[in-house]
């Protein structure tokens, strides 16, 4: 009977040695560096091919983690996202319309209230988002697509289309212009995105519970993890880190703009999966995450200082990507 | 036994249509079937018994084509075949009406029924017209309405089943096997299925019908095969055969020897923990009354689909309470969501450890913890020192053999698997515990194991409400057995008044002696 054969097949796998002696867990671990590893391919072959064109100059390197700074921080909130078994498509028109709002009442009411401006559109959509997820259970898909055209419109409207300048330098100089001694703003803030995320990740009880419901919502929610409320948790988390990333593209070009952050969703989602967390839920790595976007900026600088124009860029890069997915696949 | 079976083998009185003979079957050194003789003759209602384990699944299933025997051979009408495929058991004419239904919800019943088999018109295109036209004569013949355009998802599960059966004669089946084709239905959609069964048995179609309730057995069948731990045991035309010899047949004559877990000694006036008032949820839990002392273990005992499952998810805050009241600890407790009823010292191991119980990817440690978190946490963060020590004393409480606390749940067997679901549980020392066929699918020595555990944590003062559908299981660590029917309690039997496993499996199916 089935259930005969499920002991047999379960009892098959089980033996006292399986903890130590097994060659399968030498690849599986292979596969799950595989982002670590292709970083480091990528930035030798770089670093080798390039080095006549100042790749290793460290003005270039800053460059790099600068530019992918805003990213890094959709990212790592998108991470929590994924690995909920969740998607947010909305991240990068939430964080165009973040900068224009933040812009309009920097302007208008000055500093504070221009930071609370933009966090509370980042609240705003996470509310509707992750409220109609967790209470109405429609698609997180479907609903953060609407909002896609939804925040982006709002942004262009309530601008006319125009860019909002900012012409207040202390948030210029916090929110992306600026230096925190010697280290440039903006890689200060994905440092501080990133070390909290993965500490949440790995060492608190909502991380571990936004794991468990990824993996198995069923199990999660018997085993009295209050499923709907971590869903609307990550995705409101990830409409508030979309929200700070609008920030800084407005403190980074002194102005707020509709088209800021058109596209984004992809490359976080690019980097999330690239850094290893399951499209399927249930596993996440922050730190993954970190890589897989410095990867994205990595092949992105490396593939102008080549001398490549924009459309085979395009090409490489999207071939670098589907080449390191592919070989993450775990069988 | 090989010298009785002359003896029972009935006369040659209609043409049989299937002949298993000496059919043997083994999966990875396990006997599962040893030379295992069945016969189907043409236009008879055949139902095949047996307890869990007994063989009855393999057996249908090689006749489906899903496995291939060991030894032993298959005649259909006299003739040899091999059915080495699903595919050549269903052009020979074997239909399966499956338990797990295998429709697909988004298309219409027409479709269902046609699906890989469509009717085509002019250029090759489907011509769902003409299938719908085709499904209509197949339900004229069957004399059910259902309305072939109607979408399966939008119908109810009786509709979905004579849709099944529908699919099984639009490929000409000549055989029809049910497995437990009531255990969803409501009563009047049973009668409507067991005229259907009338029907096409006055039509020439033989069915093998596979059901664990009695009555249902006597009302359709002309004989009766039962099985037991893989062998033949008896073939019996109804009319010769009484229902106590059907149950001795299927459970044999002693309780499993196996099954030798010390009797409890039950406080009788020890407090109650958990005390059922009257409640009703949804169709299936009607009215029900009951108390559960501290060290005390409480067996439910009931058909599949008589409300037992149905039960412990009210009692653990899963779905909600129509009326009623449930008392812990002499308390009303809050039973809005699993997180109060765990609040309230509730704990339910779920009957299906890989889809309710387990994250199967993530690591048996991490599984342990996860309802344990807040004993875990230093602060804002979770203490990797305290998780350990505790998984790691979890795991040696209840004996569960994980080489690596690391590595994936899922590469444990089942038994094991159940061990941690059990484990993760009483880490969060609850005061009722409430356990859903928790040995379902382990082998007997791990059985014994957990039926240990069960009898330690009633001694240590809990409180225990045992569901299970080996009556063996039951009768071996229960201190007291309910017997629920259509989601009403409608026994209340204490463990010493009864005499033997038969006994329950009577008043189980309501069968009065």
């Amino acid at each position: 009977m089935s259930q005969t054969t499920e002991t047999q097949a379960g009892g098959a796998l089980e033996s006292p040695a399986a903890g130590k002696n097994q060659s399968p867990l030498a690849s599986l671990d292979w596969r799950q560096y595989i982002i670590y590893i292709a970083f480091a391919v990528v930035f030798v072959v770089f670093a080798v091919l390039l080095r006549d064109d100042g790749f290793l100059s460290s003005n270039n390197l800053l460059n790099i983690a600068r530019q992918t700074a805003t990213i890094t921080v959709i990212a790592v909130v998108m991470t929590y996202v994924i690995s909920c078994a969740e998607i947010d498509l909305s991240v990068g028109s939430v964080a165009g319309l973040s900068s224009v709002c933040t812009a309009m009442a920097v302007s208008n009411y000055g500093l504070v209230v221009g930071v609370l401006a933009g966090l509370a559109v980042g609240v705003a959509v996470g509310t509707i988002n992750g409220g109609l997820v967790s209470i109405f259970n429609v698609p997180s898909f479907l609903v953060t697509l609407g909002m896609l055209g939804v925040a982006a419109g709002v942004a262009q409207w309530i601008t006319g289309s125009a860019p909002q300048p900012i012409r207040n330098d202390t948030f210029n100089l916090i929110f992306g212009s600026g230096n925190f001694g010697p280290i440039p703003g903006l890689i200060v803030w994905s440092a501080i995105a990133v070390v909290l995320g993965a500490v949440v990740m790995k060492k608190t009880q909502f991380g571990r519970q936004v794991l468990a419901t990824g993996g198995n919502r069923t199990a999660a929610e018997y085993s009295g993890v209050n499923t709907k409320r971590i869903k609307f948790a990550v995705l409101m988390l990830s409409s508030v880190g979309a929200a700070v990333a609008g920030m800084l593209y407005a403190g980074r070009l002194q102005s707020g703009r509709f088209q800021w952050g058109e596209g984004d969703e992809l490359s976080a989602i690019a980097a999330v999966i690239l850094g290893g967390t399951s499209l399927f839920g249930g596993f996440g790595t922050v730190v993954g995450t970190l890589f897989g976007a410095l990867l994205i900026g990595l092949i992105n600088n490396g593939l102008i200082l080549a001398g490549l124009d924009s459309s085979q860029q395009q090409v490489m890069r999207g071939a670098i990507i589907i080449l390191a997915v592919t070989l993450a696949r775990k069988k | 036994m090989t010298d009785t079976r002359e003896s029972t083998r009935p006369g040659e009185s209609a043409p049989s249509v299937v002949q298993m003979s000496g059919i043997s079957k083994a999966f990875s050194g396990v006997q599962v079937l040893r030379d295992v003789d069945f016969e189907v003759r043409r236009g008879e209602i055949h139902a095949l018994a047996g307890g869990n384990g007994a063989g009855k699944s393999t057996l249908m299933k090689i006749l489906q084509g899903v496995y291939t025997r060991d030894t032993g051979t298959i005649s259909l009408d006299g003739l040899q075949v091999t059915l080495g495929t699903i595919h050549d058991a269903r052009r020979a004419g074997i239909g399966m009406v499956f338990q797990e239904f295998s429709l697909v919800p988004t298309l219409t019943v027409a479709q269902n029924i046609f699906l890989t088999n469509e009717p085509r018109g002019r250029l090759g295109m489907l011509d769902d017209r003409e299938a719908v036209r085709r499904a209509r004569e197949i339900f004229d013949r069957m004399q059910v309405e259902v309305d072939p355009r109607a979408r399966v998802g939008d119908l109810g599960t009786a509709y979905w089943q004579l849709t099944e059966i529908a699919k099984a004669l639009s490929q000409d089946a000549r055989v029809l096997i049910m497995d437990e084709p009531t255990a969803s239905l409501a009563r009047h959609e049973a009668d409507t299925l067991f005229e259907l069964a009338g029907r096409l048995k006055a039509d020439g179609v033989s069915i093998i019908y596979i059901s664990h309730r009695m009555d249902e057995v006597y009302r359709l069948a002309d004989r009766i095969t039962i099985l037991r731990d893989g062998r033949w045991h008896m073939t019996e035309k109804l009319s010769d055969v009484t229902p106590d010899q059907i149950v001795e047949g299927i459970v044999g004559k002693k309780l499993d020897a196996a099954m030798t877990v010390a009797a409890g000694s039950v406080p009788p006036d020890g407090p109650v923990m958990l005390e059922a008032r009257g409640i009703s949820s949804g169709r299936v839990v009607r009215d029900i009354s009951f108390e559960l002392r501290a060290g005390e273990i409480v067996g439910l005992a009931g058909l599949m689909g008589s409300g037992r499952t149905e039960l412990a998810r009210v009692l653990f805050g899963i779905d909600a309470l129509d009326s009623g009241e449930i008392l812990v600890k002499g308390r009303p407790a809050d039973l809005s969501s699993t997180r109060s009823a765990i609040r309230s010292g509730i704990a339910l191991i779920p009957e299906d450890r890989r889809e309710q119980g387990l994250v199967l990817d993530h690591s048996v440690r991490d599984n342990l913890l996860l309802p344990l978190l807040d004993r875990v946490r230093q602060g804002p963060l979770l203490s990797d020192r305290r998780g350990k020590a505790l998984a790691a004393s979890l795991i040696g409480r209840f004996s569960v053999k994980a080489a690596n606390p690391s590595r994936p749940i899922r590469l444990l067997s089942g038994g094991n698997q159940q061990k941690v679901v059990i484990a993760k549980w009483l880490g969060t020392e609850p005061d009722v515990l409430i356990l859903d066929e928790p040995t379902a699918g382990v082998d007997i020595g791990t059985k014994n194991e957990i039926l240990g555990v069960i009898r330690a944590l009633a001694d240590s003062g809990k409180g225990v409400l045992l569901i299970s559908s080996e009556y063996s299981e039951l009768l071996a660590v229960g201190d007291r057995i309910l017997v629920l029917r259509e989601g009403s309690i409608v026994d209340d039997l204490m463990r010493a008044d009864i005499p033997d496993e038969e006994h329950l499996q009577l008043s189980v199916q309501g069968v009065t002696t």
